[in-house]
């Protein structure tokens, strides 16, 4: 087990050092400076700034440069914001991104687990349909459009919630459920399908027939049994749930590192686009990472070698 | 009349069934299927026709309807320049199903040759293709996405590449996998042993044979792009006005949100729509071309 986590862990940085590279490469490749303003500014200045953030160094020379900072847990300067380096800014929207990834991800499981569990429970009640709709109807529409609705039943007609912004409880309702929604929806979906499968099984009759009580039955047979195919999703569904969190995060106005990151498209902040990039590749493999090793945890039956 | 006679005989009246007959009926039976089949049908059909046949185009701008709610003659009102919300939400359907088709094009066009060569050469051109796909899944997508639109520039087709250049990883994989496991088949080794060279295996028999699995992934692909486009327009870096997008028709109404609410809730509607119905098709051709549920 340890000696798979260190080796996962070790493939992890690969993984990032390539992602570095690659994106570091597609920046140099994006037409125009990081200086290009509407109006010009004079050749001396660009040759200053260029030296000033060493952009007049070789490819390969900035590329280690860069590196060699991410060491020091410096993501180098911010284009735009002079005064402030990448690391300051990320660190500041950071709060932001994981407490609003971490609510939805809650909500998705809090919410997802139990629909799921009582669908199955009562397989073709109306309970049942009713969860089916919901979970099937959620998890085809994406968050972005969910916000929009929530913003105009809530904000605009009923005038009950914040349209956006960030600091009150309010503010924080509609963005969460807007990205929470859909996972929950697939999660409650894959719950569903798996307690249907893992009740048919042999051993779930065994326990049964054994005289064991209901609750024991269906917490430690069906539920351990059924929750690793849910485990297998919820590993990318976070994954996707992380990246989709700057749409969201732009359509409520939440000042986290996927809003930062679109200002930086548009400023072509270097600095601030690879330090999001690589801030949104490392949390999804730790997340992944977590995901794999809980595997072993639920299932027994698993072991890293 | 003996035994193996009447064997015979039922065996001649069973009518013939092949994979994709039999998926057709099962697609036919699943409501949802259906539903999601008939609406991508008619969202076709309507953003097909509805600019061809509007009375208005869908940039042709009225200053003396601004801002209109829903009328007899504008259905789902005006936009801030007084041009027909119905028909720019249908053009902007053209948009949106072309980005999904266009995408889905690209991203087979890349993500089956690359699978299949990976598969079928093995060792450490496998290796390391594979590797090359485990790194491209953990950039977030729709972020590399945005960097690579920023290289391309804003045309539509630019639009199409940015996205497939991200999207086909999950194509190559799945062939790979697909190729993988059917080569270890009987079929695949009797054509081997029959003296069929490499290549003529993967593309006669091993992709026909991995179609049914590609075909979901592609139809589940469409919606994903087509959110894809929706999100960049909406941001601001999607397509290029005058071409409608619903990104775009969501970006400029939401400043309008409380005087004009419809500007921004169509498109949303419709965006929604469009991607349940493609959601519900790829659900219920997973289910139909799922072969241990044939009979």
């Amino acid at each position: 087990m340890l000696k798979y986590t260190v080796r996962r862990s070790f493939w992890i940085i690969i993984v990032l050092l390539a992602v570095a590279f690659i994106t570091f490469s597609l920046m140099h490749l994006v037409p125009g400076g990081p200086w290009d303003r509407e109006k010009e500014l004079a050749p001396q200045v660009v040759e200053n700034l260029n030296k000033k953030y060493g952009l007049d160094k070789s490819f390969f020379e900035q590329f280690g440069n860069y590196l060699w900072g991410i060491l020091h847990g410096d993501l180098g300067m911010s284009y735009t914001y002079q005064d402030r380096d990448v690391t300051d800014i990320i660190l500041q929207g950071l709060p932001k991104t994981a407490a609003l990834g971490v609510a939805a991800f809650l909500l998705a499981i809090l919410i997802g687990i139990p629909l799921g569990m009582a669908a199955a429970l009562r397989q073709n009640s109306i309970i049942d349909y009713i969860s089916v709709f919901f979970s099937t109807l959620f998890a085809s529409i994406p968050g972005f459009v969910l916000g929009i609705f929530l913003i105009i039943i809530f904000s605009v007609t009923f005038h009950l919630l914040p349209t956006g912004g960030w600091g009150s409880p309010k503010q924080f309702l509609m963005p969460a459920f807007a990205l929470g929604a859909l996972p929950a929806a697939y999660i409650a979906r894959i719950t569903r399908a798996s307690i249907l499968e893992v009740s048919r099984q042999d051993y779930i009759r065994t326990a049964r027939a054994k005289g064991l009580r209901e609750r024991v039955v269906m917490f430690r047979h069906i539920l351990r049994n059924a929750l690793i195919p849910v485990l297998t999703i919820a590993g990318p569904e976070l994954a996707f749930l992380i990246s989709g969190s700057f749409i969201i995060e732009t359509l409520f106005s939440i000042p986290g590192i996927g809003r930062l990151f679109v200002q930086g498209v548009f400023q072509r902040d270097y600095g601030l686009i690879m330090g999001a990039i690589l801030f949104y590749a490392f949390a999804i493999a730790i997340v992944n990472l977590i995901v794999d090793l809980l595997y072993a945890v639920v299932d027994p039956r698993i072991r890293y070698e | 009349m003996s035994m193996a006679e009447d064997a015979v005989r039922t065996e001649a009246v069973r009518p013939h069934h092949t994979l994709w007959g039999d998926a057709f009926i099962r697609l036919r039976r699943n409501r949802l299927a259906v539903i999601g089949g008939i609406l991508v049908l008619l969202i076709a059909l309507a953003a097909i026709f509805v600019p061809i046949f509007s009375p208005y185009g869908f940039a042709q701008q009225n200053l003396d309807a601004i801002r209109e709610g829903p009328s007899w003659s504008h259905p789902f009102g005006t936009d801030e320049l007084g041009r027909d919300v119905f028909t720019r939400l249908f053009a902007g359907a053209r948009t949106s199903l072309m980005v999904g088709i266009f995408t889905q094009v690209i991203v087979l066009a890349i993500g089956l040759p690359i699978g299949a060569a990976a598969a079928y050469a093995g060792g450490r051109a496998d290796n390391l293709i594979m590797r090359f796909v485990d790194v491209m899944y953990a950039f977030p997508d729709i972020l590399l996405i945005i960097l690579i639109r920023a290289i391309l520039g804003g045309s539509i087709y630019m639009i199409f590449l940015a996205i497939g250049l991200v999207a086909w990883v999950s194509v190559a994989r799945l062939v790979r996998g697909q190729i993988l496991s059917l080569k270890q088949r009987d079929f695949a080794t009797a054509a081997k042993a029959m003296g069929a060279p490499g290549r003529y295996i993967v593309w006669r028999h091993l992709l026909p044979n991995s179609l049914g699995p590609i075909i979901v992934l592609v139809t589940f692909g469409i919606p994903r792009a087509i959110f894809a486009e929706a999100a960049l327009s909406y941001i601001g870096i999607g397509i290029k006005p005058p071409t409608p997008s619903w990104g775009t028709m969501i970006r400029d109404g939401y400043d309008l949100i409380f005087s004009a609410p419809h500007l921004v809730l169509f498109p949303a509607i419709a965006l929604g729509i469009l991607m349940l119905a493609f959601t519900f098709l790829g659900d219920g051709l997973r289910d139909a071309l799922d072969p241990r549920l044939r009979r």
